[in-house]
């Protein structure tokens, strides 16, 4: 059975094409689906198991990045995300997505959906594209099993990861909710964070774009990776519809 | 009730972008800035209340974990001690780019009552300054006054500002405008030709006379700014396609026979010019570009200078389209929107081409003064070359990353002659269904305008960029400059592209200069048209029916609509919040005709808009330049001039330029701007895969070099040829299905020896794209690049942009830059002369010299046809073309780049000395159609023999270690260095 999964457009939502192509790869049934169409219930959230913020710009990353798909969601899809994540499904909020999951406090997550982190400006002031090796840490569903060290391109302008309090990190440690950390921090992230989860490490999101790395040609270096054919974005995919098809009915 | 909220960073919280004014004022000059804190502004209007206005603060427009916010009180606006603030407002009138999506977010929280939400950029900066610098950040730095004000504080009294906003929605009233032409004198003619910016010559105005006359009625205002608008060079192409008399001069004598032979001797004649004093060419472009095009006749080609780009097959299913375009005078006045609205605009060309592609790559090229350009030279009512840089840059990434186009390739180059007219080309390709290639409108379908509203935006944008820019051109030509959307027109991609698989539409083409009047009219041309214009979307009330137009506002399209399917047309539009609107019908009257609520206002011939301009006949002669040949001092060591053509702005890094675009994003990127060891390298061309599940891929690459042009246009065109060519080798491509676009940036045409150089390139172009048998598919030229320096006229030095289109079968066959494996064998390909004219080390002692490199098919051809095989073959590890630099510069950045030292000797480089064979001249010629070539040990046999009659030689070796060492022609140490040190120089200049 091929799980379904809601890949989420709207103005300004630019990954969606080759994340769909990700998810269909690694074995799901992807469908790009317009936020009005979920708000006018044209298209139903429980009719997927798996729900993708995609990256881009969402409309226009005006007022700060992300922000204003985190307040329609808050505002107007309130309740069939939280019916959805109860039902145990799965999200991952990518680079846009994890800017969305953020502010609408759905990472790290409470049940008040409060802001509990954000994603701001990079401290070198612009957007940056480049290659990063990240440290990947717990047991997150989409992290399974990785090796311990992944090769995925970032590309944003609002990366740096930062928490209301010493006290969310210090939960976020505690509850093994921080997934992926930098090797060499691009963007002045606390703690070089560069992906974290919800409690239940059903709902990741993280700035480094998995997508792009599905096939080794996107590798910088794909001559010097010795006969491999798929890269390592395509693992933390592949996690995440495997879990779905195993554990989630269509 | 009118509200001023203002948004700040919680302290401990590192102020980014204040951080980066604190840098750029340091850039003009000024140090005694500490520290710059920058506060975002919102003025929000309506009616709501305290709490809901609290509830928009707290939720929306601060961020709860890194932001504070404050609702103004003017009684505690004071200026902070021992600093100033600066704040910045849009001009009334100029879009502001967050009021739509911060609207939709206020409804979305359930607050219904906010108008208005216009947005303000304040700084804080602490230090000492006096009023002139202060004034000089204020207006160089932090504002630009054609789109912004400097806002006089304190005003931000409650409910005061409201007027300001408002003043722009003043109502029009309907009058028409007629203009007296039919007892109009020649000389009034002109005088309305200026003040009405036509930018028409006697000839012109008097032809439209003569129409009126025949009609026997004067025109209205709208019918002479479309033909204006039509007849314009920006349009027309009336230097290309009109009449030349052209003649070359020699030393001092007029050069009776026009064939290259005796300048200096070209390796073939075209065979196409006669003999005579002077050559008279009727079309230019259709005697050289689009001649090559013709006499290929390659199969491939599936639409060539017709449709908004170049159309080529890519495999079963698709065809590429790709486009070039320039948009340098609104980047001289405002960088950011100029070049915001440059990479908008060419990404409509392939959105615009068939029945619309998806676009899937970009290119851009620019060329600036140089960073360190003194602030006393600059001409009256220029920007300094580092702030129109850093403006361009961010204009080209805001739009294309929030387009999601990857950015995949370009190059930035540096001339003094740029300094009051910089070169912004941007370049878009896009993938279509074969089916989905060509368009066809029929009388009684419906004229639609989807996308953006239209505004006062760009207005004369045409017809300005066909005349040059004095130091009153911002205030003249303000209406020209145009602040994009990007995400209006990605809502507008992503609807049209449905609307197009769903076979909704028969015809679409771009709104871009001339607005609708040329869009149109250019989709009318066969059929006639009728419009109301008053249907056309208005952003604010006020415009004139000619306004509407003939505006240029951004993120348009027109599409043609058969009447049955309109409603799933408008349907599909309105389902992703993008407004698409009917405005007329396509008739069978070949006659242009517009109403504005009944009125008509214009009523035109098609056949005269299009065929009435009169060819325009000009002149041309090119004088060849005879420069001073440098007597450059014999040096034993090499390593210093080596690091310092590293260094030399052209050549030197431009990562900070490359990592501010997205160059991944649709996941095809597979050969990146940036390769090697730890990604830093130069890449050659980029290759993409536009269709994820294919490895069938794209190669684009651009030539250029204006330097070659002080020597000789004809040899500068030719070198872009074989620069844009062997990248495309260097990369693993060959050259099979290559396509070029042209892209000539000039002085005014109507100036003999600017039009003589012009004339010159273009057969360049003719005679080397026919002898490597690659096509033209289409091309752009901006004339009239010219701006005032103490009220004499400069141009810019006349470049031409070659940028190359290529299809892969197999992209896994790409290869990469950067030095790979100690122990390989490194080779040159190509035969290295003396050819130093033009080059960067004569640039280095001031001089240009006259030997300019030149290209000869013949020998370059199989130097192309080997080394392609051979990266089929898997025989080549890495692979670097030769160019700015000579052959030391290349293999310097493959060793740097692979993190690998190198040894290389001289002595067995094919070289051809002139005279006395000097290591200098070995090193940095730059000579074309050379490569600097890796590969294993173990295949140097079959390499050798894939090689045999081709000049060729082994040049060294990679070795383990660090160092960098060539010995030269006497087998003696030239240069010694480290690769760090080397990648060091090459870094540093452009580190931002």
């Amino acid at each position: 059975m091929r799980p379904k999964v809601c890949i989420l457009r709207t103005a300004g939502t630019n990954c969606d094409k080759e994340t769909a192509f990700a998810f269909q790869q690694a074995g799901a049934q992807p469908e790009l689906v317009h936020v009005n169409k979920l708000i006018s219930r044209e298209k139903t959230l429980s009719d997927y198991q798996i729900f993708v913020l995609p990256g881009g710009f969402s409309y226009g990353d005006d007022i700060a990045a992300g922000k204003i798909l985190a307040n329609e969601l808050r505002c107007k899809l309130n309740r069939s995300l939280k019916e959805f994540i109860a039902a145990g499904k799965l999200i991952i909020g990518i680079c846009n997505g994890f800017q969305v999951l953020v502010k609408s406090g759905f990472l790290p997550g409470n049940d008040a959906l409060e802001q509990e982190a954000s994603l701001i400006i990079n401290d070198c002031g612009s957007f940056r594209d480049e290659w990063v090796y990240l440290k990947s840490q717990v047991k997150c569903v989409w992290a399974k099993d990785l090796p311990a060290e992944i090769y995925l391109p970032i590309a944003h302008g609002e990366g740096k990861f930062v928490v209301r309090d010493n006290q969310v990190l210090a939960r976020l440690k505690k509850n093994n909710q921080i997934v992926f950390k930098y090797r060499n921090n691009p963007n002045g992230s606390l703690e070089d964070i560069a992906g974290i989860c919800d409690l239940t490490g059903r709902i990741l999101g993280l700035m480094p774009h998995p997508e792009r790395h599905i096939d080794i040609l996107q590798h910088p270096r794909w001559e010097k990776t010795a006969g491999k054919k798929i890269g390592h974005g395509f693992l933390i995919i592949k996690n995440g519809v495997d879990y779905a098809r195993n554990n989630l009915r269509r | 009730m009118f509200w001023k909220i203002e948004v700040f960073d919680q302290p401990g919280i590192f102020d980014a972008v204040g951080a980066g004014v604190e840098k750029d004022i340091l850039d003009l000059g000024i140090d005694s800035v500490k520290k710059v804190s920058f506060i975002q502004v919102y003025h929000i209007e309506g009616a709501i209340s305290r709490c809901e206005l609290e509830k928009i603060c707290a939720e929306l427009l601060a961020d709860r974990i890194s932001q504070d916010y404050r609702i103004a009180d003017e009684k505690k606006q004071s200026s902070p001690k021992g600093g100033f603030i600066v704040e910045v407002a849009y001009n009334p009138g100029v879009m502001d780019p967050v009021e739509d999506s911060t609207l939709k977010a206020i409804r979305d929280l359930g607050i219904g009552g906010v108008t208005s939400v216009k947005t303000a950029k304040r700084y804080l900066l602490k230090g000492d300054l006096d009023e002139s610098q202060l004034k000089t950040i204020s207006e160089k730095l932090l504002c630009n006054k054609l789109i912004q004000h400097v806002v006089k504080l304190p005003a931000c009294r409650t409910g005061r500002q409201v007027t300001r906003h408002k003043s722009q929605e003043l109502g029009y009233k309907f009058s028409l405008v007629i203009v007296d032409l039919l007892e109009a004198s020649d000389k009034r003619l002109l005088e309305i030709s200026s003040q009405g910016q036509l930018f028409l010559n006697v000839i012109e105005m008097g032809r439209i006379k003569d129409y009126f006359v025949r009609l026997g009625r004067n025109p209205a205002d709208c019918e002479l700014e479309t033909i204006a608008q039509t007849w314009s060079e920006h349009c027309g192409h009336k230097t290309f396609r009109g009449k030349i008399e052209y003649k070359e001069i020699i030393g001092s004598q007029v050069h009776k026979v026009i064939t290259h032979k005796r300048i200096p001797a070209p390796p073939m004649a075209s065979g196409t010019r006669a003999q005579g004093k002077t050559l008279k060419i009727d079309n230019l472009l259709k005697s050289t570009i689009m001649k090559v095009t013709k006499e290929l006749n390659k199969p491939w080609c599936v639409s060539v200078f017709k449709d908004n780009s170049g159309v080529i097959e890519f495999d079963e299913k698709h065809n590429v389209c790709f486009k070039v375009e320039t948009h340098n005078h609104p980047s001289a006045l405002e960088p950011f929107g100029g070049a915001n609205t440059g990479i908008g605009g060419v990404i409509r060309d392939p959105m615009g081409t068939g029945l619309g592609a998806k676009p899937f790559l970009n290119t851009d090229v620019f060329c600036f003064a140089p960073p360190d350009y003194p602030f006393a030279k600059l001409p009256k009512g220029t920007l300094h070359p580092k702030r129109i840089a850093k403006g361009v840059v961010s204009g080209v990434r805001d739009y294309g990353n929030k387009m999601g186009i990857p950015t995949v390739n370009g190059a930035v180059l540096f001339h003094e002659g740029f300094v009051g007219n910089p070169l912004v080309y941007c370049g878009t390709a896009g993938i279509m269904p074969k089916d989905k290639s060509f368009k066809l409108t029929s009388a009684g379908e419906l004229i639609v305008v989807v996308g953006g509203r239209t505004g006062r935006d760009g207005i004369h944008g045409a017809t300005f960029s066909s005349g040059e820019l004095t130091h009153e051109s911002e205030t003249v030509s303000s209406g020209a400059v145009q602040i994009g959307d990007p995400i209006q027109e990605k809502k507008m991609l992503d609807t049209l592209l449905q609307a197009r698989d769903l076979g909704l539409y028969t015809a679409i083409t771009d709104c871009g200069a001339g607005g609708l009047s040329s869009a149109v009219g250019e989709m009318a041309q066969e059929l006639g048209c009728r419009v109301d214009l008053e249907k056309v979307p208005l952003k604010y009330k006020g415009l004139s029916y000619t306004e509407i137009w003939i505006s240029e506002s951004q993120e348009r399209m027109t599409i043609s609509v058969k009447k049955e399917k309109l409603t799933r047309l408008l349907k599909i539009f309105k389902a992703e919040n993008v407004e698409a609107t009917v405005i007329g019908e396509f008739t069978d009257t070949k006659r242009l005709q517009l109403f504005y609520h009944n009125h008509l206002v214009c009523d035109l011939d098609m056949k005269f808009l299009h065929e009435g301009l009169p060819k325009t006949e000009k002149k041309a002669v090119y004088t060849q330049p005879e420069h001073r040949e440098p007597a450059i001092p014999f040096k034993k060591d090499l390593t210093a001039p080596l690091k310092k053509l590293l260094g030399r702005y052209d050549i030197c890094s431009k990562e900070w330029v490359v990592r501010q675009y997205d160059h991944e994003v649709q996941g095809g990127t597979m050969l990146k701007p940036m390769v090697g060891v730890v990604n830093d390298g130069p890449s050659d061309a980029a290759i993409v895969k536009p269709v994820l599940d294919s490895r069938k891929a794209v190669i684009v690459s651009n030539g250029i070099n204006f330097r070659y042009g002080f020597i000789d246009p004809y040899w500068m065109a030719a070198s872009c040829i074989d620069e844009a060519l062997r990248q495309i080798i260097a990369v693993g491509g060959s050259l099979e299905k290559v396509a070029l676009l042209d892209n000539f940036c000039w002085g005014n045409p109507d100036k003999p020896d600017r039009l003589g150089s012009l004339v010159r390139a273009s057969y360049g172009c003719y005679d080397i794209a026919k002898a490597f048998g690659v096509p033209f598919i289409s091309g752009k030229d901006s004339l009239y690049n010219e701006y005032a320096v103490h009220g004499k006229s400069q141009a810019i030095p006349g470049t031409i942009l070659i940028s190359a289109i290529s299809v892969m079968e197999d992209a896994g066959k790409a290869v990469s830059m950067y030095a790979k494996n100690p122990g390989d064998l490194i080779y040159i390909v190509g035969a290295t002369a003396e050819e130093l004219g033009g080059s960067h080390y004569y640039g280095l002692f001031g001089s240009i010299g006259n030997q300019v490199p030149r290209v000869d098919p013949k020998r370059a051809l199989p130097v192309f046809r080997a080394l392609s095989r051979l990266s089929q073959a898997g025989l080549i590890r890495a692979m670097h073309d030769c160019s700015e630099g000579g052959l030391a510069v290349a293999a310097a950045e493959m060793a740097f780049s692979g993190g690998l030292g190198m040894d290389l000797f001289l002595s067995e480089v094919p070289y051809e000395p002139r005279q006395k064979a000097r290591n200098d001249f070995v090193l940095f010629s730059e000579s074309n159609s050379r490569f600097i070539v890796e590969i294993d040990g173990s295949a140097r046999k079959e390499f050798e023999k894939s090689l045999k009659g081709i000049a060729h030689g082994l040049i060294g070796c990679v070795s383990g270690g660090s160092g960098f060492k060539i010995l030269g022609l006497d087998k003696e140490i030239c240069v010694q260095t480290d690769i760090n040190d080397l990648k060091e120089s090459w870094q540093a200049p452009l580190r931002w």
